[in-house]
């Protein structure tokens, strides 16, 4: 009996453990457009050991070479390095072509308590930008350096960081009875990565809650579908609908009391519902013959976008909350399916059937315009970042599946290759909470 | 000798049953090793001394019976050349009413996943609906859709797709 063969392992996500070992690697593969330069000068240190024990300007030197908006001068060509602000000449700076300039220090104030502090100084007009002070250990270092390079690059750039967000994922390995599929969530950076749960049965469509704090997937252990939510810290599972036939897609609403959801029943008719987690109580919003699925809440929660054939390819369709007719969102080719929209409501993402290559494409709801973002041949699963400004999508490297970033304009792609299996259905978590 | 098989039938229906019903995966698989056992003396089971016997019921499909339906590239209707195939299933589920099946419709790799599910679905519920056309019963079928995330060929290419554009006839006891 197979399902006794089922492998179930819960790993507790432990936050801010760096002793984790990465197996993302991030390549930018693509850019085209202005970066900035810049100096992330390295770190002073006070404290009883002889070196600091983190580099943050390393990490925050990262981030935003990654971002593909910066260039970060390399420390051999720094003509000073400066840990006060006092102590900056901004000339140094500005004969390198140099535009900001970040310095910061590392204090210890107990055995394993620091004080990190940075500033951000604009180099022709010689002035601070911003300057801010936070406490650390040895295990929120990374989330210390990440919340400065999101600080910075707000505000060298008026668009929130997403240096310190998260990123769960699916991943596939081995064949026929040796096929583990795993729920993995790591920093947006690929490092940090963390099991969530491991199955010999397929898992998929991981979604975050609007607090960060847990996931909801669907898992086929026992050879059926059931929709399942996780807390991240606990490792601690509930099964939230495991009804006849298909439960699929889940979805939090924003405020995080519901899941859209879609159902088959024993007919086998999928349609969209939600679920209200606290009461369990069930309404259905569609009724439609054909498949409805793949539902996603506006940033308001009064309307569902999902995907239907229910004019014979997939489109997007939008219904109220509170029932009525579905409306018909997309017109623009034969097939555009799985619907994510960004946190400004501005955007909307699909899978569009372009010349025969399924890719990524983005329209803009005010203009109505499509724009194809991603250059694969079988791309899926966008998911915005939580600043509306990047996605996050699987494409195809060979025959296994690799993450790809891009910015929204198109002009900034970057690859998470990952050294285990086939990687598919990334979601970008929301904001993190400090 | 046909009753002797019915009662045996039940029996066999009974047990799986039993075990079948369990939500969460059995950690212990030793309660079901007894079902697989090798023995193969049939007419003394139930005497002590004779070693572990074997339940057996060759009424139920056996390999040359296949168990998978092939469908074309966006499409869940039957090809007609399993028009007999699923005749036999559909005589094995009428004859014998507590014989299960679980229908596992599946899907090719390209196009967005959960609509995918939806897809493998749909065909599934067309091997139930022909199935229950010819006399199997609505409780002796359940569907389930792994839509692309189950292949049994890997390559991104034509062939690998037809194969993994299926249903599995599973039969659960």
């Amino acid at each position: 009996m197979r399902k006794l063969l089922v492998r179930l392992v819960f790993v507790l996500v432990v936050l801010g453990s760096g002793a984790t070992q990465a197996q993302l690697r991030i390549e930018i593969t693509e850019f085209a457009g202005k970066q900035t330069p810049i100096a992330v000068v390295p770190f002073g240190w006070e404290g009883q050991e002889p070196g600091a024990p983190y580099d943050i300007a390393a990490v925050i030197a990262a981030d935003l070479k990654r971002s593909g908006r910066f260039a970060p001068v390399a420390e051999e060509n720094m003509l000073q390095k400066p840990t006060s602000g006092v102590d900056i000449d901004f000339d140094d700076w500005s004969i390198l072509g140099i535009e900001a300039v970040v310095i910061g220090k590392m204090t210890q104030t107990g055995a394993n308590a620091y004080s990190v502090q940075f500033q951000l100084f604009d180099v022709f007009r010689g002035e601070q930008l911003v300057g801010y002070r936070m406490p650390a250990s040895r295990g929120t270092m990374r989330r210390v350096a990440h919340r400065a390079a999101d600080m910075i690059y707000e505000k060298l750039t008026g668009i929130p960081g997403v240096f310190g967000t998260r990123v769960a994922y699916i991943t596939a390995e081995g064949r026929d009875t040796n096929r583990l599929y795993t729920l993995v969530v790591a920093d947006a950076d690929g490092e940090n990565e963390n099991t969530i749960m491991e199955s010999s049965d397929p898992i998929m469509s991981p979604a975050w809650s609007p607090d960060s704090r847990r996931l909801a997937y669907v898992s086929f252990e026992g050879n059926a579908s059931a929709i399942f939510v996780q807390t991240l810290r606990t490792g601690n599972r509930v099964k939230v609908s495991s009804r006849p036939g298909i439960n699929g897609s889940p979805a939090f609403s924003p405020d995080g009391r519901k899941l859209v959801l879609t159902l088959g029943g024993i007919d086998g008719n999928l349609d969209i519902h939600v679920l209200d987690l606290q009461s369990r109580d069930l309404t259905r919003l569609t009724t439609n013959r054909a498949i409805d699925t793949e539902g996603t809440w506006t940033p308001d929660g009064s309307e569902i976008y999902f995907t239907s054939d229910r004019s014979g390819g997939p489109q997007v369709y939008k219904v109220s909350t509170r029932g009525g007719t579905p409306e018909r969102v997309t017109f623009e080719g034969s097939y555009n399916a799985r619907p994510r929209l960004s946190l400004d409501g501005k955007k909307l993402a699909v899978v569009h059937l372009d010349r025969g290559n399924y890719r990524i494409g983005v329209i803009d709801q005010d203009r109505q315009d499509l724009l194809i973002l991603s250059t694969g041949r079988q791309d899926e699963s966008p998911s915005f970042a939580p600043n509306s400004d990047a996605l996050i999508y699987a494409t195809r490297q060979g025959l296994n599946g690799v993450l790809e970033t891009v910015s929204a304009d198109g002009l900034v792609r970057q690859r998470l290759a990952s050294g285990q299996g086939d990687v598919r259905e990334p979601v970008w978590s929301p904001f993190p909470r400090y | 000798m046909k009753y002797f098989r019915l009662a045996l039938l039940g029996v066999i229906a009974f047990l799986l049953t039993a075990c079948a019903s369990q939500e969460i995966p059995d950690p212990d698989p030793t309660t079901d090793r007894s079902m697989a056992s090798s023995g193969s003396d049939t007419d003394g089971f139930g005497d002590s001394g004779m070693g572990d016997g074997e339940f057996f019921d060759d009424t139920m499909p056996n390999d040359e019976l296949g168990m998978i339906i092939y469908f074309d590239f966006d499409q869940s209707e039957l090809r007609p050349e399993y028009a007999d195939l699923l005749a036999k299933h559909a005589n094995q589920l009428a004859n014998n009413a507590r014989v299960r099946v679980r229908l596992e419709g599946h899907a090719d790799e390209r196009g967005s996943r959960e609509y995918n599910i939806g897809l493998g679905e749909r065909r599934s519920q067309s091997v139930r609906r022909m199935l229950l056309i010819q006399g199997a019963s609505a409780n002796q079928i359940s569907t389930v859709s792994f839509g692309e995330e189950r292949p049994v060929a890997f390559g991104s290419d034509e062939d690998s797709w037809a194969q993994n554009r299926r249903v599995e006839i599973q039969y659960t006891n």
